[in-house]
């Protein structure tokens, strides 16, 4: 049993905490999320570029550094204390996942511009009626000669301002819940048809409306098989979920440092507040919630690579638990800081908008658990 | 003991109900629910609609204005209220100061002050936390120090801050602790002023909350004049105005009748958005919990806010009790909008506030602004003296701990 860290994994953190401790402070971080387009560029440059750390988690054969889904917990983690709002997560978590485990035409080459910072992609997959599940799909994606139309619209697509390109999933058969007839596709935004509505979102990002009219792609957009990919997308979607997981505990850690520190300098009643018992309980309740945060984080990235129904369940586990600490840690971090955690101006605030929406990324408890529980009590031993 | 109306409740209910529907504005109708903030005069429209009604300061004694409703009636007039979605009165005036005034204020000051804020033509906003003072409210250092005048009158001269004066932007007065004896006990040498917030040496500050809204404000007080007959009840004797004050604040806040609509709308989302699977939101059984428990903690506050009430129409004035209206009232507001942005699932993420107003609409209507209500709403455990401050007041006072 280890738990530990490789010497290229500490020093990938080590690269990452140094360079945002310089270039990502929190009111360089304000200013950009409120500039026209909400992101910067030459910040996804350099993580390219000056880090290299786009490629941390693709194999040497295709131009990565041979790291894999620990390498992604490691930068998601240090992203998460950051409140970094570039899109990782889509472009190289999930569009180098997709492409990583279906085959598809120009995977090697879409992977070389993901590493070199050229290519950034959002994953359009829910849809208005979806809510979070993922076979819940009305989009489709018709059969024209060697290619495909797409029509549909996807809802509250994270990073799709920012992106290059597209991973969209949709029906090429079946009906609107069936696991099967769902393929998923990469198409560049630019494609004609493709029309997005773009606004921010409550914790800092940028999203998109998207929709579909009659947009035609070849037959080389196609990742994975046609009309099979639901297992595709779970395994890719509980990858997310790992890294969203990791995201959290970077969330976490400053909720509940920056809570601590708070209570410590702030004096009421001549004492420091962190010495009333009632809140060092709460502060003790937010720790624990935060180490098996962290537990549940190392278990699901350590069984991502087991078979489906193990991974999944694990996934579901973990995210159930990471809902419960963003809200009870996101919660206290505010009640501890009083008015101060209400404003804008301190950081304390930002976080906990942060953890309130990985609350109901990719599922939110309820739905968890209820995997969990088919997976555990329903399915056929 | 029994919950019956009686024919004249039911006659009150009537008349609530359709004036309510006659003279409530079409304008806030229309802008109540929206995340836009209400100007100045939208707020006080409706305060001057019900003023000329008579029925702007229910609680008051009946030589002031007030209704001399029965508990019931009260009760009855803040459900059609919260039915109809019309916005509140603002609690500044009506529910905070005048209690303080028509209790310890001399006829003078009676004369002077109650009926602007009944008539809603004076707005006032409360100068109480400071940023070194929150919790431990009778630590304040905003100072008044007695000087007389150029016009040989008597004047207090008040430097300091004050923090999260809600609605301080808009307004006219504020009524403001203050520390004239320095070196008295912090208890003990507190005095309570009504300030004219157009006097020289006022500044006040926008502070912008997480969710995006301006509601609350630093206050800069720079050797402000004060006269001195803008003191309400004694020298160094504003900390009973303030305790007194904190608790008519504190059992306005239950927000009961607000509440059960708030639910109302809860369960009519759940019925329109879907759930994971086929069918609607309130067909998941771990939803449908959630919403059950939650009916369940507000019945049992909706009650326990009934026996206040009646306790204080038999000639109580509402007690320590009231914290306990404050605390699970505060968590069930929280509640309500927490599982609001649940129910909203992906379209919770949207931040529309501050795009032109052409953008339309992202996502189904009853999503909308739900995670900043959210962010919102996490005040009310904070304000008003927090939860933890309400359980230690409950552990002292009424358990005697």
């Amino acid at each position: 049993m280890d738990f530990s860290f490789t010497d290229e994994q500490s020093m990938l953190r080590d690269t990452i905490a140094s360079y945002l401790a310089d270039r990502y402070d929190f009111d360089t971080r304000r200013t950009a999320i409120k500039s026209p387009t909400g992101w910067r560029p030459e910040v996804w440059k350099a993580f390219a570029d000056e880090l290299g750390i786009l490629g941390a988690s693709f194999s040497e054969e295709l131009g990565g550094l041979g790291g894999g889904a620990i390498d992604n917990m490691v930068v998601m983690e240090e992203f998460g204390k950051a409140l970094v709002v570039e899109p990782y997560l889509g472009t190289v978590v999930i569009g180098g996942g997709f492409l990583k485990h279906g085959a598809s035409a120009g995977a090697a080459d879409t992977i070389a511009k993901i590493i070199a910072g050229e290519v950034t992609i959002a994953f359009a997959y829910a849809e208005p009626q979806g809510r979070y599940n993922l076979a819940n799909l009305v989009t489709t994606a018709r059969k024209d000669g060697a290619g495909y139309v797409l029509n549909g619209h996807k809802a509250v697509v994270i990073g799709a301002p920012w992106a290059t390109h597209l991973v969209v999933t949709a029906r090429t058969g079946g009906g609107q819940r069936d696991a099967g007839g769902i393929s998923v596709f990469l198409i560049d935004k630019a494609t004609p048809g493709v029309v997005t509505r773009d606004y921010p979102t409550v914790d800092g990002r940028r999203a998109s409306e998207v929709f579909f009219e009659n947009v035609s792609v070849g037959a080389d957009a196609l990742i994975g098989d046609e009309g099979a990919a639901l297992p595709l997308i779970e395994q890719v979607v509980d990858e997310a979920i790992a890294a969203v997981c990791a995201e959290s505990c970077g969330v976490l850690r400053k909720l509940h440092e920056g809570t601590l520190d708070y209570t410590k300098q702030r004096k009421q009643f001549g004492v420091p507040i962190a010495s009333f018992q009632v809140l060092q309980h709460r502060m003790v309740d937010m720790f624990i919630q935060l180490e098996q945060a962290i537990s549940m984080t190392y278990m699901a990235h350590i069984k991502l690579s087991e078979p489906a129904a193990d991974r999944a369940k694990a996934i579901s586990a973990a995210k159930v638990q990471i809902g419960r600490a963003c809200k009870f840690v996101g919660q206290n971090a505010i009640q501890l800081h009083g008015g101060m955690g209400m404003t804008d101006e301190m950081a304390i605030g930002h976080y906990f908008k942060r953890a309130t929406m990985i609350e109901g990324e990719f599922g939110s408890v309820d739905h968890h658990l209820r995997r969990y529980e088919t997976l555990s009590f329903d399915a056929a031993a | 003991m029994d919950l019956d109306f009686s024919p004249e409740d039911a006659a009150f209910r009537a008349e609530a109900r359709a004036f309510i529907a006659e003279n409530y504005p079409q304008a806030l109708r229309d802008r109540s629910r929206d995340e836009e903030a209400l100007s100045k005069e939208d707020y006080l429209s409706w305060h001057r609609i019900l003023a000329k009604k008579g029925w702007s300061a229910p609680s008051w004694p009946k030589e002031w204005g007030g209704t001399g409703w029965t508990p019931t009636q009260k009760y009855i007039w803040s459900e059609e209220q919260a039915r109809a979605d019309t916005i509140g009165i603002l609690p500044f005036g009506v529910n905070m100061l005048a209690p303080v005034v028509y209790t310890f204020g001399t006829q003078e000051q009676k004369e002077r002050f109650l009926p602007g804020i009944r008539d809603g033509q004076v707005w006032w906003c409360q100068g109480y936390s400071e940023p070194g003072s929150g919790s431990d409210l009778a630590s304040l250092k905003c100072k008044a120090e007695r000087i007389t005048g150029d016009d040989g009158k008597e004047y207090y001269l008040v430097n300091g801050q004050k923090t999260w004066t809600t609605l301080a932007q808009h307004a006219d007065w504020g009524f403001f602790l203050v520390r004239t004896d320095p070196t008295a006990k912090p208890q003990a040498g507190i005095s309570f002023l009504l300030i004219d917030m157009t006097s020289p040496g006022i500044t006040v500050r926008p502070l912008i909350t997480l969710e995006g809204g301006h509601e609350v404000n630093d206050v800069f007080l720079d050797n402000v004049k004060v006269p001195v007959e803008n003191r309400i009840h004694n020298e160094n004797q504003g900390w009973t105005c303030a305790k007194a004050l904190l608790l008519h604040e504190r059992s306005g806040i239950a927000g009961v009748a607000r509440s059960k609509r708030g639910l109302e709308r809860l369960r009519q989302v759940s019925r329109t958005q879907l759930s994971d699977e086929d069918g609607p939101l309130l067909s998941d059984p771990a939803f449908k919990r959630k919403v059950a428990d939650l009916e369940i903690d507000l019945t049992a506050l909706e009650f326990t806010e009934l026996r206040t009430l009646a306790g204080e129409s038999s000639g109580k004035g509402p007690g320590p009790e009231s914290s306990i209206l404050k605390i699970k009232g505060t968590e069930i507001q929280q509640r309500l909008t927490d599982l609001a942005l649940e129910a909203a699932g992906h379209y919770g993420a949207p931040y529309l506030r501050g795009l032109p107003h052409n953008f339309g609409a992202v996502g189904p209507d009853e999503a909308h602004g739900v995670a900043g209500a959210y962010f919102n709403t996490r005040k009310t455990s904070i304000y008003g003296g927090s939860n933890e401050i309400q359980r230690n007041i409950i552990a002292k006072a009424v358990l005697g701990l």
